[in-house]
């Protein structure tokens, strides 16, 4: 074979990328608004199907059957360590420095006293993990997600997600590692050791589902609005919110010597309670609007 | 079908049915996180505590969530909000027909669930609502042996026999919305009696499938 020029190289490369693209746009047939890639979703579903069914599940059905679960949780905690460094990156990048910070100690206690981070010494002292990553970060600045994008092996992501894929790979440590066998084996493993974590949530989801695709689809766009938003942590914040408005608040009537008749509904309401019962309406009227608390309902974005 | 499961699953709507008219009466004043933590922690202690069911016994799984979770479920309510707008097209009798259905593969999905409880715990969060509000959301997680936490969500709304939960939500996917969309599209393709009955197919190949223990 002869060599190619640059331009030559270029060309081919855009013609590729008109194919995969061609390929992509030929399921706007008939479009679902809110999945319009369904098509080639359904098929990269079939795929992954396929290849699960016939590799991934018997190999980490017998892995996890056969591999002490001291051996498992090792593995697990391992390669979660390596994810940890990565995801405090994404804290600070969000603004979250405390959950930065705690993410990376995580990452150094359990790389040092952890031995390698095989063993999770952080998470019972005080420290949860948490999963952020570059898809994460993106959404947090307004990134909108895009639609539904189903990919080869790697399973459910979305357009915005999976743009920020080569990210997460080129900040996974293991990536980097020089040694061939080695790291192949390393992400077989943690293939496999993943898929073991999930089996029993992935039978359950046979019986339960009517349509797999639909049912993983809805799930995970669900889930993935959820980490963005940080909705388990939603109603954490909507408490620090009026509890500032009420520290506010006592510092004006302090200094006006007013004071606001409480409304008596029978309980004192706790410092952090869901603001349907505003106080003392009438003799402030320059009382800031209460937060609605945030909502979990994910926006569809 | 075999007419052992056939049985269970009419003595499942029996048991049901009967039980919503008796539900307690001081159910009515219990707050909604005091009976989603006593309801929880009462099945959560049971399923640990029997051999039976850590064995993977259909039957007594069943009458578990028969018993002791369905009376505190408001599955009409769960249905109607999943089929959304197809729910006013639907006559009465096709109305019971899928909430029957719907709670039936629930009952199922419930069962399979609880049947792999090994040494998870429950932790509620700390609940926050307006006493006046008639519908709220209890938040807890559950804590596994390995990995994050999973949250577990309820929404239950006032009715008169009592508080009901009619949404639950795991790892952030509310359980309604997921099966709208399943359900939205099996209507268009075969009407609400095409919905009710890929359900009823579902619910009969469950039934003469065995449980799956927890693999470890």
């Amino acid at each position: 074979m002869t060599t190619r020029t640059p331009s030559a190289n270029l060309r081919t490369l855009g013609l590729a990328a008109a194919a995969g693209a061609t390929l992509l746009l030929s399921g706007c047939a008939s479009t679902n608004p809110k999945d319009p890639f369904e098509k080639f979703n359904r098929s990269m579903f079939t795929f992954n199907d396929t290849v699960d069914r016939v590799a991934l599940k018997p190999t980490a059905t017998v892995y996890k059957k056969v591999t002490p679960s001291f051996v498992q949780t090792g593995v697990g905690n391992f390669f979660g360590n390596l994810s940890d460094l990565w995801s405090s990156v994404n804290q600070f990048l969000q603004g979250k420095g405390k959950n930065g910070l705690n993410d990376f100690t995580r990452f150094a206690v359990n790389s040092t006293f952890g031995v390698l981070g095989v063993f999770d010494l952080a998470g019972p002292a005080g420290m949860p993990k948490h999963n952020e990553d570059l898809g994460q970060t993106l959404g947090y600045w307004g990134v909108p997600s895009g639609p539904y994008l189903m990919l080869p092996i790697l399973g459910p992501s979305t357009v915005r997600d999976t743009a920020a894929l080569p990210g997460d790979w080129w900040a996974d440590p293991w990536t980097h590692l020089n040694d061939i066998p080695w790291r192949n084996s390393g992400i077989l493993l943690r293939a496999v050791d993943q898929r073991a974590s999930v089996l029993d949530a992935s039978n359950l989801l046979e019986d339960a589902a009517l349509d797999r695709y639909e049912f993983i689809r809805d799930g995970y766009l669900q889930r993935r609005t959820s980490k963005v938003l940080d909705t388990d942590k939603a109603q954490e914040r909507a408490e620090k919110v009026q509890g500032r408005i009420d520290q506010v608040q006592e510092k004006v009537e302090q200094k006006l010597h007013v004071t606001t008749p409480k409304v008596d509904d029978g309980t004192e309401p706790a410092a952090g309670a869901v603001q349907n019962a505003p106080q003392g309406q009438d003799s402030a009227p320059n009382n800031p609007p209460t937060p609605a608390p945030v909502s979990s309902e994910p926006a569809r974005k | 079908m075999k007419p052992i499961a056939q049985l269970i699953v009419t003595a499942a709507a029996a048991a049901f049915s009967t039980s919503a008219i008796v539900a307690p009466a001081f159910a009515a004043a219990e707050a909604p996180d005091q009976l989603v933590k006593r309801v929880s922690s009462d099945v959560i202690d049971t399923v640990k505590s029997d051999k039976d069911i850590q064995g993977g016994n259909r039957n007594k799984i069943m009458d578990l969530v028969n018993s002791k979770i369905l009376p505190y479920v408001d599955a009409q309510k769960m249905t109607q909000q999943a089929a959304g707008r197809y729910w006013r097209q639907a006559s009465a009798e096709q109305q019971k027909q899928l909430s029957d259905e719907f709670r039936t593969l629930l009952v199922y999905t419930y069962s399979g669930a609880l049947a792999q409880i090994k040494n998870e715990t429950v932790e509620f969060k700390p609940f926050r609502a307006d006493p006046a509000d008639n519908d709220v959301e209890v938040q807890s997680q559950v804590n596994m042996s390995r990995g994050e936490p999973i949250t577990l969500n309820y929404r239950l709304s006032k009715t008169p026999q009592g508080w009901k939960i009619y949404d639950i939500n795991v790892l952030g996917a509310w359980l309604v919305q997921t099966y709208s969309s399943t359900f939205a599209s099996e209507i268009s393709k075969g009407g609400i009696d095409g919905l009710i009955k890929k359900l009823h197919d579902r619910n009969q190949q469950l039934a003469s499938k065995p449980l799956q223990s927890p693999q470890k």
